[in-house]
């Protein structure tokens, strides 16, 4: 759909977008960050300036940022796309060569009043691109081989600078979320039943034939995915973490200790305790159904997203919403299940709610591109 | 502009169904960590929670008991003490003040430290034990331990802390451990969980920090239940880590005592090396200081004081001290050039007291010169002039090649810390370094080790250990880790001829006994164990034109810090040489008086085993050196010094 259509049919204009704004949407959102205000503050034995006051400035910040991609047509969006994917590569190659080196991975660049995660921004900017794509391409080609090796290869390069990182939890978001754009774009389900049967065929063969005579890895590097996959049997490495947020999270039971009663003395060794492992705090404060309050608070914004994508007439919008829902879903699918030990610790934040500042922008970023689909959709 | 319309109805309803389908996959995973909620949160929860109702467990680590070092004959050089302390946690304590004030009541604390145990209270989580008291006596640890109901938050602890026994002796050898700072962390990809406990010890210099892997260790693990007050109850289980490896250094700890003791309060370092392994014997850096200041938290007083002082006692000048090697170089020149064929052992120089090149002028320490000089002699006399000129012949390339064959300007890795570099410049280094020319000036100052060239004593030990035995010998700290000795790599041959070697040797071999050796007053008169060695004088300053002409001051006439560096290098016995030696004296002035005699009673003291018998040394130098020997404050067999040494 061209600028022109959508003149012709009219979208809101100047400060009368307001009033189209999904603010059901980003009354939900603050309420998720104002827990995690809440948690930083508890976290920090009762001090606002150590975590949560910045992390409040963070937010506020990408409140104002998302009002303003909203104010901009999709349309415009649509037409920054490659130029986003292009731009978020260059600063991939060069986290690559000249990063920071932190927490023993280059992963940041400096930008002076933050720390800019090119992989997080990554996770928005491949949607647009591929969004973009599906928008340009005829619907009648999009299961052709030729066709589908393009999008392939603007997931897999990426992935690769990522996993050279070395980020396994984010090359995983991003092929997952950019499979889950093709796949709402109609791409044949064979594509993917064959994708899944390869991955599902290979880790068979390698996991089965540890042990026998013609067993595909070394003996040391299965022993890595024993402790990768069984964090208890090594309870001072991998598995420490996962053990003691365990144990913080029984304690909490029902209805948890209460607001700053967490005892959190025995998270004395949890390193990520105001990032990654954030969730914790609160199913220890505030038990079983605080934890499930926030579950709840999390799928509303997710049928938000996934209502506004179907209503939209416009397949880029569609595509984009469509991602953008994949990759939040993911943020917190992959962040509780690590948690709660129900996978490896890959090193993924809570949404809206762990310490830090690119995925806080950047999730504001996205919707910012998700409200300015909305205001501007064809009425 | 219209374009094609893309959207089909066909493609917008498979759109939607595809949409509904993820929607549907993601409830089911909504779902699932809904059910992994409930079953940690409410079902599972008895697990965790205990038999009473307030208690809960806790996983505590159990810091693994840090490896020894030792000497090479097993010393102990350091080790680890038994250690009360007692730690106070604001969450539990409640009024942290008033169980402070109760605990003065108890154990001694002066104001000044209950302002800082405040503090550090204050800044820290409420969770985060800190210690109040360490190194507390067992009376005043167990009058706590009895009073323990009305100090709430307060717990004693019995831990091990690092103690050095031979303090200054090792200070710049083995370092000392600290408590875990912020900055150690920064750069660990996934620091060993034994990092985050509170003022948990790590290696901070030297050997404890190079060889922290070893001495370190792994945690073990005690599962204990505690009350709803934190107050320990009951241990559940245990699981105990596994202690740091022993670490046996080649280092013998009396030679190093007597090495340490002789150069007494002097600014200097001294080295001796086993040339045929490269075994480190003794490296030693004075002034010292004690390293246990360190480890208990050195006051700031302390702290300022070494810091102020002139001598600079925190540097490890054996290695991280780079100076201008001065004649102590002349064996690098000699040997370039003797292998490039430009001279041979014969072959004279006439020494005018100076060599013009250019407008320039340049001195021989010999104002008068020596006349004619064959290499033995240039060695034996150390004339300038010789220098100069060969090293003309030769060019600095072919010396830097032969500075680096022989270990200067070569990073030696040992697990210390600041080693240098020093530097081996070429025409090459100072285009790069300076953007200029390499100029003809340079190379005859560098042929007498001075200008550009600078060097460790470290490396000056490489380079005498080399020159003695003709081998690539690569010193090594590490004698054994655990009890398995660390295999030593036979040196390979440096590929000089023997008859070239030979004639330098001899002229090393002339300037301890030769008759006008430079440093025949510090020869040896045992026959069985003569000296080789050079004895060398390193400017600090720029001698003018002025103060030439009307004489050039001498070192006992200038402050302190302008005189000239006194250095010596050195092995013996001169037939099959076992040890090789460097001292160098900080603005000591020359090196045949300050430095050679220092270096004479190291390698003796190492041959010889023991404290060097008079018979040694000259006959008319026994009587001064019996009371010099008898009143160095050497360690007795427990490490401890004696009585009357003590400030």
């Amino acid at each position: 759909m061209s600028f022109l259509e959508y003149r012709v049919k009219t979208a809101p204009t100047g400060i009368a977008k307001v009033f189209y704004i999904h603010w059901a949407l980003i009354l939900v959102v603050t309420a998720v960050a104002a827990i995690g205000w809440l948690m930083l503050y508890s976290i920090a034995g009762g001090r606002i300036e150590v975590w949560a006051e910045p992390q409040m400035k963070r937010y506020a910040m990408g409140l104002v940022l998302m009002l303003a991609v909203a104010f901009a047509p999709i349309w415009f969006w649509r037409s920054m796309s490659g130029l986003a994917y292009g731009v978020t590569m260059v600063l991939l190659l060069i986290v690559e060569f000249f990063g920071t080196v932190g927490m023993g991975a280059q992963r940041w660049i400096d930008l002076g009043f933050m720390r800019l995660q090119p992989s997080e921004l990554m996770k928005v900017t491949l949607v647009m691109a591929l969004a973009m794509y599906y928008d340009w391409l005829d619907d009648r080609k999009v299961s052709r081989p030729l066709w589908v090796l393009i999008p392939l290869v603007l997931i897999v390069a990426p992935t690769i600078l990522v996993l050279m990182q070395p980020n396994l939890g984010t090359s995983v978001m991003l092929i997952i979320a950019g499979g889950a754009v093709m796949f709402a774009a109609g791409v044949s389900l064979w594509y993917f039943g064959a994708v899944i049967a390869l991955v599902v065929g290979t880790v068979t063969a390698v996991i089965s034939s540890e042990g026998t005579p013609w067993q595909l890895l070394h003996d040391y590097q299965y022993k890595r995915i024993h402790t990768f996959l069984d964090p208890d049997a090594d309870p001072l490495g991998a598995g420490y973490n996962i053990i003691q947020a365990k144990i913080a999270l029984g304690s909490g039971g029902w209805a948890g200790k209460g607001f700053m009663q967490g005892t959190q003395s025995r998270l004395n060794f949890l390193p990520e305790k105001h990032t990654d492992f954030i969730f914790t705090t609160l199913g220890e404060e505030f038990g079983f159904v605080g934890a499930f309050s926030l579950l709840i608070l999390y799928a509303l914004i997710l049928v938000f997203l996934l209502v506004a994508a179907v209503q939209n007439k416009d397949r880029f919008s569609q595509l984009l919403i469509i991602g953008i829902a994949a990759n939040f879903f993911l943020y917190l699918a992959v962040n509780l299940s690590m948690v709660m030990g129900m996978a490896p610790v890959v090193g993924v934040p809570l949404p809206l709610l762990s310490y830090g500042g690119s995925a806080t922008l950047v999730i504001m970023l996205a919707f910012g591109l998700v409200q300015s689909a909305i205001v501007h959709r064809l009425r | 502009m219209r374009r094609v319309p893309r959207d089909t109805e066909a493609s917008s309803r498979r759109f939607t169904r595809r949409a509904l389908f993820m929607g549907g996959c993601m409830t089911a995973m909504v779902a699932v960590l809904g059910a992994r909620m409930r079953f940690l949160g409410v079902e599972q929860a008895d697990q965790f929670r205990l038999l009473a109702e307030e208690n809960r467990i806790n996983i505590r680590l159990i810091p693994p008991n840090r490896g020894l070092i030792q000497d090479r004959n097993g010393k102990l050089i350091a080790g680890n003490e038994q250690n009360y302390r007692v730690t106070i946690t604001r969450e539990d304590a409640g009024d942290v003040e008033e169980v402070l004030d109760r605990l003065t009541h108890i154990i001694p604390m002066s104001a000044e430290d209950r302002a800082d145990i405040l503090k550090e209270v204050k800044r820290n989580s409420p969770f985060v034990p800190i210690t109040v008291a360490d190194r507390l006596a067992w009376e005043d640890f167990s009058r706590i331990a009895v009073n323990g109901p009305a100090l709430p938050g307060v717990t004693p602890e019995v831990g091990l802390s690092r103690v050095y026994p031979r303090d200054t002796d090792f200070a710049h050898v083995v370092g000392y451990v600290g408590p875990v700072s912020e900055k150690d962390l920064e750069g660990i990809e996934s620091p060993d969980p034994l990092l985050r406990i509170p003022k948990f010890q790590i290696g901070k210099i030297g050997v404890e920090k190079w060889m922290e892997d070893s001495l370190r260790g792994h945690a073990g693990t005690k599962r204990i239940e505690v009350n709803a007050v934190g107050r320990v109850m009951r241990e559940l289980d245990r699981n105990e880590g596994e202690p740091g490896a022993d670490v046996r250094l080649t280092i013998d700890a009396d030679v190093q005592n007597f090495v340490q003791a002789r150069l007494g309060d002097e600014s200097a370092a001294c080295v001796v090396i086993d040339v045929q392994n490269g075994d480190l014997i003794a490296i030693a850096s004075a002034p010292s200081f004690d390293p246990n200041l360190f480890v208990r938290g050195i006051s700031q007083a302390d702290y300022s004081t070494l810091m102020q002082h002139d001598h600079r006692p925190l540097a490890n000048k054996s290695v991280q001290g780079a100076y201008p090697p001065g004649s102590t170089f002349k064996m690098v020149t000699a040997l370039a050039a003797l292998e490039a064929g430009v001279i041979n052992a014969d072959s004279t120089v006439s020494c005018p007291g100076y060599l013009e090149f250019g407008n320039r002028k340049f001195h021989c320490w010999k104002r008068g010169g020596h006349g004619r000089v064959n290499l033995e002699r240039s060695l034996m006399e150390s004339c300038d002039v010789y220098y100069y000129d060969i090293a003309q012949k030769v060019g600095i390339d072919k010396i830097a090649e032969m500075g680096r064959r022989l270990g200067l300007g070569i990073r030696h890795d040992l697990p210390m810390s600041a080693i240098t570099e020093g530097n081996m410049p070429d025409k090459a280094w100072k285009i790069e370094r300076h953007k200029s020319e390499w100029r003809v000036g340079d190379t005859i100052n560098a042929s007498i080790g001075q200008g550009y060239v600078l060097a460790s004593p470290l490396q000056l030990a490489v380079m005498t250990a080399r020159v003695a035995t003709g081998m690539a010998v690569n010193p090594r700290l590490v004698k054994a880790i655990d009890g398995k000795e660390v295999p030593v790599t036979p040196p390979e041959p440096l590929g000089l001829e023997g008859s070239i070697l030979r004639a330098v040797q001899r002229g090393m071999f002339a300037v301890m006994n030769g008759k006008a050796g430079t440093a025949r007053g510090s020869r040896i008169a045992d026959d069985t164990m003569l000296m080789c060695g050079k004895t060398g004088t390193s400017q600090v300053r720029n001698i003018s034109a002025a103060e030439r002409a009307s004489g050039v001051v001498s070192n006992d006439q200038l402050p302190w810090e302008r005189r000239d560096h006194a250095l010596f290098v050195g092995f013996a016995p001169a037939d099959a040489p076992r040890y090789a030696v460097v001292v160098v004296v900080e603005h000591g002035g020359g090196g045949s008086a300050v430095a050679a005699p220092i270096a004479r009673d190291a390698l003796l003291r190492a041959l010889y085993g023991e404290v060097p018998p008079l018979t040694a040394y000259p006959a008319d130098q026994r009587n001064r050196m019996e009371t010099l020997l008898k009143e160095l404050p050497l360690r007795g067999a427990d490490g401890k010094l004696p009585e009357s040494s003590k400030v």
